[in-house]
C-alpha cells in the first residue's frame, strides 16, 4: 500500500484518498514549439522502475495537488513536496541520494 | 420562497450508536488568505472565533469554524442565520479577495452517538483513517466508502459528518450497516 503524506494539509492517507496526476515537472510545449518538442511532451513519459517523481492531488481531503518522490519498485515515499515549483527541493533530492546513491531521473541527479 | 428540508428529513436508525440525520444546518463556504490580517479580523469578527489551525475545529455557541485546506473554512451557523452571516463577511471582506457562499442545501449533516470507542469504529469501518488517534477539536475530510465527506467531534461519544446532499441516502444506509447490531470490533477500545 501507498501511504502519502499531504504537504498542504499535514494528512497521512493512504492512495485511495488521492488520486495520481501523472508525471512530475513536465514543460508544456504548444503552439510555437517543434514537432520533436510536441511529441516529446505530448507523449513521452518516463517509466523507472526506481525513483520516480510525480503529481498527486488529495482528491477526497483538502482537494491540493502537489508532488510526490517515491520508488516505483518498493512504494517508498521519499517525500511530497509543495506544487509550486518546477523542480524537486534540495531537501528530496538529499533524501533521495541518501537512500539511493546515484540515483538520476530526467535532468535531475 | 419554498419551504427548505433537509435531505432525509431527520431520519433515524439505531445499533452499535444512534444515528440520526440532523436537518438542517447553516454551513458556509469561506475561503481567502489566512495570513491577511483583514481576513482574520473578519473571521473574529463575525464568527466570534480565531481562525482555526490546521484541521482543527473553533467552537462558539451554535457556530463553529473547520480548517478545511489552506485557504478554506467551512462555517457551520444556524439554517436560518446562513445568509444574514454571508452577507456580514463579504462586507467585512469586501476589499479582499476571497469566496463566502451559503452550502447550506448542498449538503447532508449526520449525528453518530454513542460510547466513543463504538462512534469511532463505526466510522473507521468505512473510512481509510487511524481513528485511534482521533477525538475532538480535530476535523478530517475524506473518502467515506465511496463518497467524499468531512467528520468532527463535538465532545467524545459524539461525532457530526459531512456530505454532499446527493449521497445523503448512501451514507445514512452505509452508517446503518456499519453500526449493525453484533459488528463490533472493538479494536478501539
Ligand atoms: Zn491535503
Amino acid at each position: 500500500m501507498l501511504t502519502l503524506t499531504c504537504p498542504y494539509c499535514g494528512v497521512s492517507g493512504e492512495e485511495t484518498e488521492f488520486h495520481a496526476g501523472g508525471e512530475a515537472h513536465l514543460k508544456r510545449f504548444i503552439s510555437g514549439s517543434t514537432d520533436a518538442e510536441f511529441d516529446e511532451y505530448m507523449f513521452l513519459r518516463e517509466n523507472p522502475k526506481g525513483v520516480h517523481f510525480e503529481r498527486w492531488r488529495h482528491v477526497y481531503g483538502c482537494g491540493k495537488w502537489f508532488h510526490a518522490a517515491r520508488d516505483t519498485n518498493t512504494l517508498e515515499v521519499f517525500g511530497t513536496y509543495s506544487a509550486q515549483v518546477s523542480e524537486p527541493p534540495k531537501e528530496i533530492k538529499d533524501k533521495i541520494s541518501a537512500k539511493r546513491p546515484g540515483w538520476s531521473w530526467r535532468n535531475f541527479k | 420562497m419554498s419551504k427548505a428540508v433537509s435531505a432525509l428529513a431527520g431520519a433515524k436508525a439505531s445499533g452499535l450508536v444512534a444515528i440520526e440525520e440532523r436537518g438542517l444546518q447553516g454551513m458556509i463556504t469561506l475561503r481567502g488568505d489566512f495570513a491577511s490580517a483583514a481576513f482574520k479580523k473578519a473571521v473574529k469578527a463575525v464568527l466570534g472565533v480565531d481562525v482555526p489551525g490546521q484541521r482543527a475545529v473553533a467552537v462558539q455557541g451554535e457556530k463553529a469554524v473547520a480548517w478545511m485546506s489552506p485557504d478554506e473554512l467551512l462555517v457551520m451557523v444556524p439554517h436560518g442565520e446562513a445568509d444574514a452571516i454571508v452577507d456580514a463577511l463579504s462586507e467585512a471582506l469586501k476589499a479582499e479577495h476571497h469566496l463566502a457562499v451559503n452550502v447550506s442545501d448542498a449538503r447532508a449533516v449526520f449525528r453518530l452517538s454513542g460510547m466513543d470507542a463504538l462512534v469511532r469504529e463505526v466510522i473507521a469501518k468505512v473510512a481509510p483513517v487511524d481513528m485511534a488517534g482521533f477525538g475532538p477539536g480535530q476535523i478530517r475530510r475524506t473518502r467515506i466508502s465511496q463518497v467524499a465527506g468531512a467528520f468532527w467531534q463535538p465532545e467524545a461519544g459524539v461525532l457530526d459528518l459531512v456530505c454532499f446532499r446527493s449521497v445523503a441516502q448512501y451514507v445514512f444506509d452505509l452508517l446503518k450497516v456499519s453500526a449493525m447490531d453484533g459488528s463490533e470490533v472493538g479494536h478501539l477500545g
